[in-house]
C-alpha cells in the first residue's frame, strides 16, 4: 500500500480500533498514581498510572470522580477500570477510568465497586424507586435455600408475628457458580406465582459464599419484581449488590421475616382500639341523652301548674288589692258627692223656704200640708210653721160665704 | 390453594369495623342505629381478634422451572 493517509485518518483508525477491543475496551489496571491533577473548574481528573516498566496517561470525567470517597495521592497504587483509546489532538493513548480503588482491596471488591457505580447510574438503586412494604401481605413469596436454618428461622418468625399471611417458599441454590442462574429462576417464578411481597433470603457466609448475590443478573432479576422485594443476606456487616437494589435491606434473613409483617399484638392492640372507640362513642351518645332528658326535665319543671297557680294566686292577690282601692276610691267620691246633695238638698229644703219669710200651713189634725183652699171648712185647726216657731190657728168664715 | 385468605378475610372484617366505628363516632344517629351498629362492631372486634388468635401460617413450596432440572436443591 503506497497511498498516504491523512493524520487523522490514522489517529481515527487507532481510536476505533482501540475502543472495540474486547479485551481493551473493558479492562482493569494496576498501577501507581503519578501527576494526579483534578481540573478545579471543569472537575476533570488527569493522572496517570505506572510502575516500574511503564506509564499510562488516564482522565477520570468529573461524573465518575465526584464517586471517589477521596483523590488518590501521587504514589497510590491503585486498581482503575475503563478503556484505552486515544486522544487524537496530541496522540497520546489514554485510559479514561470509570472506576478508581485502592490496589489493597482486592479485584473481586474492584468489580464490585465497577459494577455498583455503573447499576447506580443506570438508577437501579434510585431511592424514589423504592416501594413501601404491603401493610398486611397476603402472600409472601420466600426466595432462600430449602433446608437451611435461614428458611426455618423465617417460617418461625412469619408463623410467631402474622400467622394470617401466606408463605410460598421457592427454593434456590444460594452459592456456587449455578447459584446466579437459579436465583434468578426462583424470582421470575415468585413474580409469576402472585405474591404481593417477596423475601429473598441467605443466611450468612463468607464473602466469596455471598457472591450470587453481587452478580449483575441476580441484581437485574431484583430490580425487576412487580412487588416489594426485602433482601435479608448474610449478616449484619454484609452488604451485596441486590441489598442496593431492593427496596428494604434487612440485616439478616430473620430481620426480613420481622420487617416482612406487623405483629400479631399490634394488630390485636387496633382491634382493641376499635373497642374503646364503639364503648365511647355508645357512652357519649348516652351521656347526651341523659343531658337532654334533664333538659326537658327542667323545662316541664318551668312550667308546672303549680307553679302556675302560685304565678295566677299571686295575680288574683294583685287584683283584689286594686279591687279594693278602686273600691275605696269610689266610696270616698261617692262620699264626697253625697255631701255636695246633701248641701244642694239643704238649700232646697221648706226650712229655707221659711227662712226667706214663706210660711208652711198644715192641718192642725192631720199634720197635712194645705196648698188649697178647697175642702177647707171655716173653723179648721192649723199650724202655721215660720222661721222661728209654730203658730196654731183656726180658719174664719169668708166673705162670699156670707154673701151666699 | 385456598380461595379467600386469611389475611383478606381479615381486612374485610377489619374495614367493615372500621366503617362502623367511623359512623358510629360521627354522631347524631337514633338510639336503635347506635345500638345495632354497636352490637355489629362487637361481632366484627371478635372474628377479628378470633382470627388473630386461631390463624396458622399456611407455607407452601413452589420449585421454580430451573434450567437445571437435576439439580439436588438438598445440597
Amino acid at each position: 500500500m503506497h497511498q498516504a493517509l491523512s493524520v487523522s485518518a490514522v489517529t481515527t483508525y487507532l481510536r476505533e480500533l482501540l475502543e472495540s477491543h474486547p479485551l481493551l475496551g473493558d479492562l482493569w489496571v494496576q498501577g501507581e498514581i503519578a501527576e494526579f491533577k483534578r481540573h478545579a473548574a471543569s472537575g476533570h481528573c488527569y493522572f496517570s498510572l505506572k510502575d516500574e516498566g511503564g506509564l499510562v496517561r488516564a482522565v477520570m470525567w468529573r461524573s465518575n470522580a465526584v464517586r471517589l470517597s477521596q483523590l488518590p495521592r501521587m504514589g497510590d497504587l491503585v486498581l482503575a477500570h475503563g478503556y484505552l483509546s486515544l486522544y487524537a489532538p496530541r496522540g497520546d493513548l489514554q485510559l479514561y477510568v470509570d472506576t478508581l480503588v485502592p490496589a489493597g482491596v482486592g479485584l473481586l471488591y474492584a468489580r464490585f465497586e465497577a459494577l455498583r457505580a455503573r447499576l447506580e447510574t443506570e438508577g437501579l438503586f434510585a431511592v424514589e424507586r423504592k416501594r413501601p412494604l404491603p401493610m398486611l401481605p397476603r402472600r409472601i413469596g420466600l426466595v432462600t435455600a430449602p433446608g437451611g436454618a435461614a428458611l426455618q428461622d423465617m417460617l418461625t418468625i412469619l408463623a410467631r408475628r402474622c400467622p394470617l399471611s401466606e408463605v410460598l417458599v421457592v427454593p434456590c441454590l444460594v452459592q456456587g457458580e449455578r447459584a446466579p442462574a437459579s436465583i434468578v429462576a426462583a424470582l421470575t417464578t415468585v413474580y409469576a406465582a402472585g405474591v404481593d411481597l417477596v423475601i429473598l433470603a441467605r443466611g450468612g457466609g463468607s464473602l466469596e459464599d455471598l457472591w450470587a448475590f453481587n452478580d449483575e443478573a441476580v441484581a437485574r432479576a431484583v430490580f425487576a419484581s412487580p412487588v416489594p422485594l426485602i433482601t435479608g443476606v448474610g449478616h449484619e456487616t454484609d452488604t451485596t449488590m441486590v441489598d442496593y437494589v431492593a427496596d428494604l435491606r434487612a440485616p439478616t434473613p430473620s430481620a426480613a421475616a420481622e420487617l416482612a409483617v406487623p405483629e400479631r399484638d399490634d394488630l390485636s392492640a387496633l382491634v382493641w382500639q376499635s373497642r374503646m372507640r364503639l364503648d365511647q362513642s355508645v357512652d357519649a351518645l348516652l351521656n347526651r341523652m341523659q343531658a337532654d332528658l334533664a333538659n326537658a326535665h327542667s323545662t316541664i319543671e318551668r312550667h308546672t301548674p303549680l307553679r302556675r297557680l302560685a304565678r295566677d294566686r299571686q295575680q288574683v292577690d294583685d287584683l283584689g288589692r286594686r279591687l279594693d282601692r278602686a273600691v275605696d276610691r269610689t266610696t270616698a267620691m261617692r262620699q264626697l258627692a253625697l255631701q255636695g246633695l246633701v248641701a244642694r238638698l239643704a238649700t232646697l229644703s221648706p226650712q229655707a223656704t221659711l227662712q226667706r219669710g214663706y210660711a208652711v200651713v198644715r192641718h192642725a189634725t192631720t199634720g197635712h200640708v194645705l196648698g188649697s183652699t178647697t175642702g177647707i171648712q171655716a173653723g179648721t185647726p192649723l199650724q202655721i210653721d215660720l222661721r222661728d216657731g209654730t203658730l196654731a190657728a183656726v180658719t174664719l168664715p169668708l166673705a162670699e160665704e156670707e154673701s151666699e | 390453594m385456598s380461595n379467600t385468605s386469611d389475611v383478606e378475610t381479615y381486612e374485610a372484617l377489619y374495614g367493615q369495623l372500621q366503617a362502623v366505628v367511623n359512623r358510629l363516632e360521627q354522631g347524631d344517629l337514633p338510639l336503635a342505629e347506635a345500638l345495632m351498629l354497636y352490637e355489629q362492631g362487637t361481632r366484627l372486634a371478635d372474628a377479628c381478634q378470633k382470627l388473630l388468635d386461631h390463624a396458622e401460617l399456611r407455607v407452601q413450596e413452589l420449585r421454580s422451572n430451573e434450567v437445571y432440572p437435576d439439580l439436588d436443591l438438598e445440597a
